[in-house]
């Protein structure tokens, strides 16, 4: 696969959307924690002008019965599983991932370090990625936020940490208030914004953190359609995710599959891949345009 | 899941609300009390609406048009394309001895599909004003009341199975008189398939998607 398409973790059930998740190249599932969680009381959905904020909460299973009772159907999917790891700890941390690195279901875990919708850890995103690079050898991708100064020197700390790939973004925190009552429309007021109007903030969050480490990045945030997908590759994305879409087309995989060849191609790529960080730098881009034009010419007159 | 591109037939006010139908295509009609997940233009989200009639080939939703998603839906003119997603979620269970349906508001939405599939029984319906009672000439057989009389107050004694749909409190006044009955709540909903667990509503003390386990239950929500 070219630039495989992943989901957003939180964004599908691969139990009960099964044809879904085998429409993707792997499969992210919601966060794990060590332990069940009801999640955050409703109100937990709310549309927005451009987007939508969603106060989910990490609800989940808890660690031993995600193993028990989901990591054997999802396997059966036959589809790479990702599992997203999230907690209140580096503790916690070692503790899930120490679990799945004994399970060859698992493909590789990502790092929720950003969940904009619970109490935070106390220990910085560095020193997560630390706890559970001790407990496991799965590739690990940490899930940074949106909501940083300076998302690159994260991605630098994460990187040195131990961290495998990175995964960009997570959801940036948002309000919304019900215009007759201008009471907070969601049940914690605070929720997780997501949807079109993250696309600009994920793309300069992608260029940033591929100028500063020399890892595999899952660009998300916003990506509607395969000219989307391809602007994320040309800021520096190796892979795709696609979240609030999902929402409104589960059949989103295989268009924005489609539609991201067809986009490349109608601009000379014979793949995809080959647009990635193309945006990083105009004079390279001029350099390999130029070249890519030459080729096309001989291979037209050959 | 099937999703569609589906053509709009009609649409048509009755009361306050907008009686949607669109062609059926390649969807089942699913069973009273399932529901679709509307694509609304220009939104980025779609909207859940239970079926409200199937004629052939066809699919009716019944609109209140509340927000922007559902004021775009009520908008829609002949010939306009909608994707629409279903049917989702667990409907009526339609194995009932002696059905009555009551129906709130334009919780009247599943009743006249549920009617017609249990061979017209008994119907209770209450709405705010005779503006809004319109909708009940879509349920044959059907008492109105209208406020401040509530269907709480008129319900038999010895209701029967109860089939419900309607605001929450009256839902949570119902299952008070009838403990068995069959109640249709509503959240809600980014995806309607399980995906974004948005629609949460505390069953039994455990927060559960309602969209998966419902919107037709047994117990509070």
């Amino acid at each position: 696969v070219s630039v495989p398409i992943l989901n957003a973790s939180g964004c599908l059930d691969a139990l009960t959307a099964p044809d879904v998740a085998r429409s993707l190249d792997a499969f992210v599932t919601k966060t794990i924690t060590p332990l069940p969680r009801d999640g955050n009381p409703p109100v937990r959905i709310a549309e927005t002008e451009a987007g939508m904020l969603n106060s989910i909460g990490l609800q989940g299973p808890g660690v031993e019965r995600f193993l028990t009772e989901q990591l054997p159907d999802l396997d059966a999917l036959g589809v790479p599983i990702w599992v997203s790891v999230g907690g209140f700890s580096a503790a916690d941390f070692r503790l899930v991932c120490g679990r799945l690195d004994e399970c060859d279901e698992v493909a590789a875990i990502e790092l929720n370090l950003s969940c904009p919708n619970v109490e935070e850890a106390p220990e910085t995103a560095a020193e997560l990625v630390a706890a559970a690079r001790v407990a496991t050898t799965k590739p690990l991708y940490a899930k940074l936020s949106p909501a940083t100064w300076d998302v690159a020197e994260s991605a630098r700390a994460v990187a040195a940490a131990g961290a495998d790939g990175l995964s960009l973004v997570n959801t940036i925190r948002g309000l919304a208030l019900d215009p007759q009552t201008l009471q907070p429309r969601l049940g914690r007021a605070v929720g997780g914004y997501s949807g079109p109007a993250l696309k600009p903030i994920a793309l300069a969050c992608v260029y940033a953190c591929a100028r500063a480490v020399d890892l595999p990045i899952v660009g998300m945030g916003g990506v509607r359609s395969g000219l989307d997908a391809l602007e994320l590759v040309a800021a520096g994305a190796t892979a795709v995710a696609l979240g609030t879409v999902l929402f409104g087309d589960p059949h989103a995989p295989g268009r924005v599959r489609a539609e991201l060849a067809a986009e490349a191609s109608a601009r000379r790529y014979d793949d995809a891949e080959e647009a990635r960080g193309i945006a990083q730098d105009r004079e390279s881009y001029s350099v390999a345009k130029t070249q890519k034009d030459l080729q096309n010419a001989q291979n037209v007159h050959a | 899941m099937l999703r569609d591109r589906c053509r709009v037939v009609s649409t048509e006010g009755i009361g306050p609300y907008t009686l949607l139908i669109v062609e059926r295509r390649g969807l089942d009609a699913g069973v009273p009390g399932q529901f679709f997940m509307l694509e609304a233009p220009g939104r980025l989200l779609p909207r859940p609406m239970s079926v409200c009639l199937a004629p052939r080939g066809q699919l009716a939703f019944l609109v209140d048009p509340i927000g922007p998603g559902t004021r775009t839906l009520c908008m829609q003119q002949p010939g306009d394309e909608i994707a629409v997603l279903g049917p989702l979620g667990t409907g009526f269970d339609l194995d009932v001895d002696r059905p009555l349906l009551v129906g709130g508001g334009i919780g009247v939405a599943p009743l006249p599909y549920l009617s017609e599939l249990l061979g017209r029984p008994p119907a209770l319906l209450g709405f705010r004003t005779a503006w809004h009672a319109e909708a009940a000439a879509l349920v044959p057989n059907a008492e109105v009341v209208l406020e401040p009389t509530y269907v709480t107050e008129a319900l038999p004694d010895d209701p029967g199975d109860v089939l419900a749909c309607g605001p929450e409190p009256m839902l949570h006044a119902l299952r008070a008189l009838a403990p068995d009955a069959q109640l249709a709540w509503e959240a809600p909903m980014a995806c309607g398939y399980g995906a974004c667990y948005g629609c949460a509503v505390e069953i039994e003390g455990r927060l559960r998607r309602l969209c998966v386990e419902g919107p037709v239950l047994r117990e509070a929500a």
